[in-house]
């Protein structure tokens, strides 16, 4: 009876009346954005060791696999006196044209020393065709590993984290032996970043910013693939169970910062007496 | 016999002759209430649209003033500033005339709709409503009935095959379900005793179990009600301007404030509707009115304005749940239904009325026209299915075998 009243003339009353007080699934896109993706791609960085040098060694390998043809680079010995990057050479020119890129990240993929990776922003505009052409001048990061934030681009908050995204894939290489294993160098403001978390289980989510694939799309999933033991009532004990493991951690580490602060702001004290 | 007694007899107002104050009381009753009504409109617009998109998990209007409240001015306002176009092949006169027709009907059916008690200010006593003629849900049911034409000549004025589609399809729908309205308001008549719209609402008192929804049964009330939402052309009855068949219906050649008024007749047409249904079934302003000096005149109003929202939100909310009838589904609930179901009720109201033999005599005449009327149903569906029917319905038999493969088979041309 109840089913037939839900697919019958009150059905649709029934279902809008519902959604009134449901979430509402329209984002307010200018002022409230999504959380972008750990490995969104988007205008490039050019990244410094953690010395300060740049990565860029000026091959052209980059310019060379674009598809779009968009990337434009010279190389120029370095200066013996105040070498630009460690090795012999370095990017004496470095331009991408922004009207071409596509984002493929395919340059990300050449580049022997990681010098180029995407960062997340992608809401950028030009009122000119010239403006449109990234020099290094703004491409590579500022003194603290960060990227320029130049005054047309929309920067928000975690668009310029993490943006050797790409590189720590799992296992970038293609070679199941590698997974989670780093084979990057340095950078500059970051050090050596962690491994995204593969299927290994030797991962590092905080510091990777990832999710297990399976946490992702589970509320996406139709209701027969999700496993029964996260279903229902079983299925909340289940996630508060998983969410007190996560919490504990987390007020451990804060308990652990406290404490350290506590000790630092004793000894200050003793000091100061 | 005097105009004004006859268009304004139930209003104290006019008992004492007519003087320059009752004249001023007038006009400023008809200012405020075609200013309310006007308000009244551009909230509808965005309350429409804002629990429209509550019910589809949507935000809706929300960027000018506070909660977007404000977007059907602005809209109005960019409407109004917007290039007027007139098409080429459009009978221009009547083109221009046809918004008016909608629009000006929707505003005088308002007018004996009563929206408050009576009220004494500086020695003269007046009822809060614009005009309390005898004929009272006469004018509402003429005001519904020339509304047809701003519709029916806009879409033929538009020298354009959809609109005129849209006002074949108009007409034949509002005279079908004009049938069971008046039918409806018939009942209530015959309950009142009265024509006048302020002696319904004094009949049907405080007591609830008096309100005509109840003393009629509920049938008159959901006839009604479905025949004004297909009057005023709102979903699930709204194939006059059914987006997905006919563009925009009979306004599709519109633009600028001629669409605009079309826009507001639509909105407005809601509005009056809804009083008009709580002023004939809900006892209009009338509630328990708490005696409270200088401020016992606002209850009234109060009540009435909550007993309109609410028709206002279920019109809203069935445009929301229910997809749009396909019209000669449309058609057959009018003249097969309804009409029938409101003919067989008002017998019985009429006959109990009289007296309960009267009543249990007429309840075995309906008994015994609706199983003939049923019966023909029958016969007729029989004759359709069976092919020889004068006009067979268009879409509901494929086409023979035989004449398809006529139609389709070209090998002897080739």
């Amino acid at each position: 009876m109840a089913k037939k009243m839900r697919q019958n003339f009150f059905g649709g009353f029934i279902l809008t009346g519902k959604h009134l007080t449901r979430p509402r699934v329209t984002r307010q896109y200018p002022d409230e954005k999504k959380p972008k993706q750990p490995r969104q791609h988007g205008r490039h960085v050019l990244n410094r060791y953690e010395d300060g040098m740049e990565k860029c060694i000026g091959c052209e390998l980059c310019a060379g696999v674009c598809p779009a043809d968009c990337i434009y680079v010279r190389g120029l010995d370095n200066p013996p006196d105040h070498p630009v990057s460690p090795g012999e050479r370095y990017g004496y020119v470095y331009e991408i044209n922004y009207l071409r890129c596509i984002h493929c990240d395919m340059c990300v993929e050449a580049c022997p020393t990681q010098a180029i990776t995407e960062s997340k922003l992608f809401e950028f505009s030009f009122t000119s065709r010239n403006d449109a052409i990234y020099t290094k001048a703004e491409l590579v990061v500022d003194d603290d590993g960060m990227p320029q934030k130049l005054p047309w681009e929309d920067w928000r908050e975690g668009d310029d984290l993490l943006t050797s995204g790409w590189m720590r894939a799992t296992s970038p290489a293609g070679n199941a032996e590698f997974e989670g294993v780093v084979q990057w160098s340095g950078e500059l403001g970051y050090g050596t970043r962690a491994p995204e978390g593969g299927q290994s289980g030797n991962r590092d989510d905080e510091a990777t910013g990832t999710k297990a694939l399976r946490d992702i799309l589970e509320p996406h999933l139709l209701n027969k693939d999700i496993p029964k033991a996260h279903k229902g009532m079983q299925g909340r004990l289940w996630r508060a169970k998983v969410n007190a493991e996560k919490n504990k951690a987390k007020i451990e580490k804060l308990k652990g910062l406290y404490k350290d602060r506590r000790e630092a702001a004793k000894a200050a004290k003793a000091a100061q007496q | 016999m005097n105009p004004v007694a006859f268009l304004a007899t139930g209003d104290p107002l006019y008992a004492h002759g007519v003087n320059w104050v009752v004249v001023l009381i007038a006009l400023i009753k008809v200012l405020v209430a075609f200013g309310a009504l006007m308000g009244a409109v551009t909230l509808m617009i965005w309350f429409e649209r804002k629990v429209i998109s509550d019910m589809q998990s949507r935000i809706g209007p929300n960027r000018v003033g506070p909660w977007g409240i404000l977007q059907s001015l602005a809209d109005g306002i960019k409407l109004f500033f917007k290039e007027d176009l007139i098409p080429d092949r459009s009978d221009r006169f009547v083109f221009k005339l046809a918004p008016y027709l909608s629009v000006v009907p929707a505003l005088l059916i308002f007018t004996v709709v009563p929206v408050g008690g009576v009220v004494t200010v500086a020695g003269h006593t007046f009822e809060l409503q614009v005009a309390d003629p005898q004929m009272g849900i006469l004018l509402v049911l003429a005001m519904s009935g020339i509304g047809v034409y701003g519709i029916m000549l806009s879409g033929w004025a538009s020298g354009s095959k959809y609109p005129l589609l849209s006002s074949v399809r108009a007409s034949a729908q509002m005279i079908s379900y004009e049938a069971a309205l008046g039918m409806t308001v018939v009942m209530v008549v015959l309950v009142t005793g009265s024509l006048s719209t302020r002696t319904m609402v004094d009949v049907q008192g405080n007591n609830i179990l008096h309100w005509n929804v109840l003393r009629l049964g509920i049938v008159p009330f959901v006839i009604f009600m479905i025949a004004v939402i297909a009057e005023t052309n709102r979903p699930p009855f709204d194939v006059v301007e059914a987006e997905s068949e006919l563009v925009g219906g009979f306004h599709t050649e519109y633009s600028s404030i001629r669409f605009a008024l079309f826009f507001l007749a639509e909105f407005m047409n809601t509005i009056t509707m809804s009083a008009i249904m709580v002023t004939l079934f809900f006892g209009g302003p009338n509630g328990p009115v708490p005696k409270i000096a200088h401020i016992a005149w606002v209850f009234p109003i109060l009540y009435f304005l909550i007993k309109t929202v609410i028709f206002c939100y279920i019109f809203v909310w069935l445009r929301g749940a229910l997809p749009r009838l396909r019209y000669d589904r449309l058609m057959d609930l009018g003249w097969k239904r309804l009409i029938p179901l409101s003919l067989a009720w008002m017998l019985l109201v009429a006959g109990f009325l009289i007296n309960a033999w009267w009543g249990i005599g007429l309840a075995a005449a309906v008994v015994v026209g609706a199983i003939v009327l049923n019966r023909s149903f029958d016969l007729g569906a029989e004759v359709e299915a069976s092919g020889h029917a004068v006009l067979p319905p268009l879409g509901t038999k494929p086409v023979p075998p035989a004449l398809l493969r006529e139609l389709t088979d070209l090998e002897g041309e080739l």
